[in-house]
């Protein structure tokens, strides 16, 4: 301060001012703050808030926040239990078959591997897969499956197909090539291309998405329950929708718990296979 | 028996030991086996003639749906705006909770890796294993239906997918930086603003561009329970099963989430 303080005018306009990191013109950078702002404002603006209804509803609040710290599990445990076995058996079978059938339109969405027309063909499945959220799928899919458990697998593993296939076309386009080259050289056909040279080199990979996206699906599967799909989103759609926040707790706790798990396990697996 | 039997089998070279292989298959075994297992406990309670009659349904309703009302386009340019301002403010929200926990998590940071890192770590696995919807959920019924419930639904769960990558890339800053703020006098703040700050503002940006591209995604169906935006629109319309006008919703929500991932893909490659 003492420093600053002794510095005439002019050097202190000649000192060493940091940087700007992104955008190097003032104009644009004061352009973007005030557009910013101007959004801000613009945006506050239409979000209505109800204090009444707030100040109403902290009572509730409250009790969500005891209802997790003192959960319930006993009154709902079967209800839980069931959920739970849906959503977890939900979760395995979508996972499995999306990875089988999404190993397929990976390698066919990957540049290098596939001619022209298949790749723009697996792309635009990819796209469609990716682009919609899960829930929506769901909606779809509960109307023409009928509400359990089934819609819901349906729902996970065409989710899964876009996640996957995209990721491992991408990772199938970053291979060495120099070894896609020696295993041409010796004569090999396209199978065997695919089996020696971009299989060895993507599976450590593949199997680290693959238990990524089993996790993904555990945690869709807790969702889409709230629009028919089964699993124990339907359980935490009914404990919630009945006030009773102390089995709403147990269900998000176990759900917290088994998250968890299967990310500690997942990056522990992970670690070894790559 | 001719000479070339009589001498020593010939060694083929193999890529797995035979235990290895056994154990692969092993391996395989399982996991087929839990499929099945798993399979056979899913469906215990399907009605099979709903699901072979799915095809049949899907004809139908495609058919409903098919010439789009795109007259009621002009009664989504509101909701649509809502549901951005639930994905920015949301984000917002998100952000200004997520950084200080990304410091307190990240070991070089954090002013204890005892108390105070597991704790941060909590706070980002819990908000990253619930998704927004189920926020949503529990929101709208405390607070009541409206934007509001989206805003900090959207912000809830962002914490945690800013916070973990915001930390891991705290953690992989170059710490030759902070020795040599560090040798000239700096304090704590001065360490963070001067040699912490710049290194991780690229990365900053991208994922916050990031998020906010997948919380449009997610403010998207909101609605679906009272949590403004879109979705409620949308929950109007199948609930008196008016699938033309599900269909326009549909199209202008797959323009908005490819506008916002070419937005977010521009901006990233252009911060790092």
């Amino acid at each position: 301060m003492s420093a600053a303080a002794t510095l005439s005018a002019r050097e202190r306009a000649r000192a060493w001012r940091r940087p700007p990191v992104l955008i190097q013109s003032a104009a644009w950078r004061y352009t973007i703050y005030i557009g910013f702002l101007a959004y801000l404002v613009l945006a506050s603006a239409s979000v209505e808030v109800n204090i009444p209804r707030i100040m109403e509803g902290l009572d509730r609040g409250w009790r969500f926040i005891e209802g997790f710290l003192v959960p319930d599990f006993s009154s709902r445990w079967t209800d839980i239990r069931n959920g739970l076995i849906e959503s977890l058996t939900m979760t395995v079978t979508s996972t499995v078959v999306g990875i089988i059938i999404s190993v397929p339109i990976g390698i066919g969405a990957a540049r290098n591997v596939a001619p022209p027309a298949i790749y723009l063909t697996c792309r635009a499945i990819i796209a469609v897969s990716r682009s919609f959220q899960e829930v929506i799928i769901a909606i779809l899919f509960v109307a023409m499956f009928g509400f359990g458990p089934f819609a819901g697998f349906v729902t996970l593993s065409f989710a899964t197909i876009g996640f996957l296939s995209k990721l491992l076309a991408e990772d199938i386009e970053d291979i060495d090539a120099r070894q896609v080259e020696a295993v041409r050289a010796t004569g090999a056909g396209w199978w065997q291309v695919i089996n020696y040279a971009v299989q060895p080199q993507v599976m450590p990979r593949l199997i680290g998405l693959s238990l990524y996206r089993l996790d993904i699906n555990f945690r869709e599967s807790a969702v889409i329950g709230i629009v028919g799909a089964g699993g124990i989103g339907a359980t935490l759609n009914t404990a919630i929708d009945r006030y009773e926040y102390d089995s709403a707790g147990a269900i998000l706790i176990v759900i917290i718990l088994i998250v968890m798990v299967s990310e500690y396990a997942s990056s522990i697996i992970r670690k070894r296979v790559q | 028996m001719s000479a070339v039997d009589a001498s020593p089998p010939r060694k083929v070279w193999q890529y797995r030991t035979p235990r290895a292989r056994l154990a692969l298959w092993a391996g395989w075994l399982a996991l087929v086996a839990l499929f099945v297992f798993c399979w056979q406990v899913m469906t215990k309670d399907t009605i099979w003639f709903f699901v072979l009659d799915a095809p049949a349904q899907a004809a139908d309703i495609g058919s409903r749906m098919m010439p789009p009302r795109w007259s009621y386009l002009n009664q989504l340019w509101v909701p649509l705006w809502d549901t951005i301002n639930i994905a920015t403010l949301g984000t917002l929200l998100g952000i200004i909770i997520a950084v200080p926990v990304a410091f307190l998590a990240a070991r070089n940071t954090t002013p204890s890796t005892t108390l105070v890192r597991p704790l941060a770590l909590l706070i980002i696995v819990a908000s990253r294993s619930i998704n927004s919807l189920i926020w949503a959920l529990l929101l709208v019924s405390i607070i009541g239906p409206g934007l509001l419930a989206g805003i900090i639904a959207i912000g809830l769960r962002s914490i945690g997918f800013i916070a973990k990558l915001l930390y891991e890339a705290i953690e992989e800053i170059d710490e030759g930086q902070v020795d040599a703020v560090k040798a000239t006098g700096a304090s704590g703040a001065q360490i963070i603003d001067q040699a912490i700050v710049p290194q991780i503002l690229p990365a900053f940006f991208g994922i916050s561009v990031f998020r906010w591209d997948i919380n449009i995604r997610e403010s998207t169906i909101l609605g679906l329970v009272g949590a403004g935006g879109i979705g409620l629109q949308l929950q109007a319309s199948l609930n008196v099963l008016a699938w033309p006008q599900v269909t326009v919703i549909f199209i202008v929500i797959l323009a908005t989430v490819v506008l916002s991932e070419w937005v977010s893909a521009k901006v990233r490659a252009a911060v790092t």
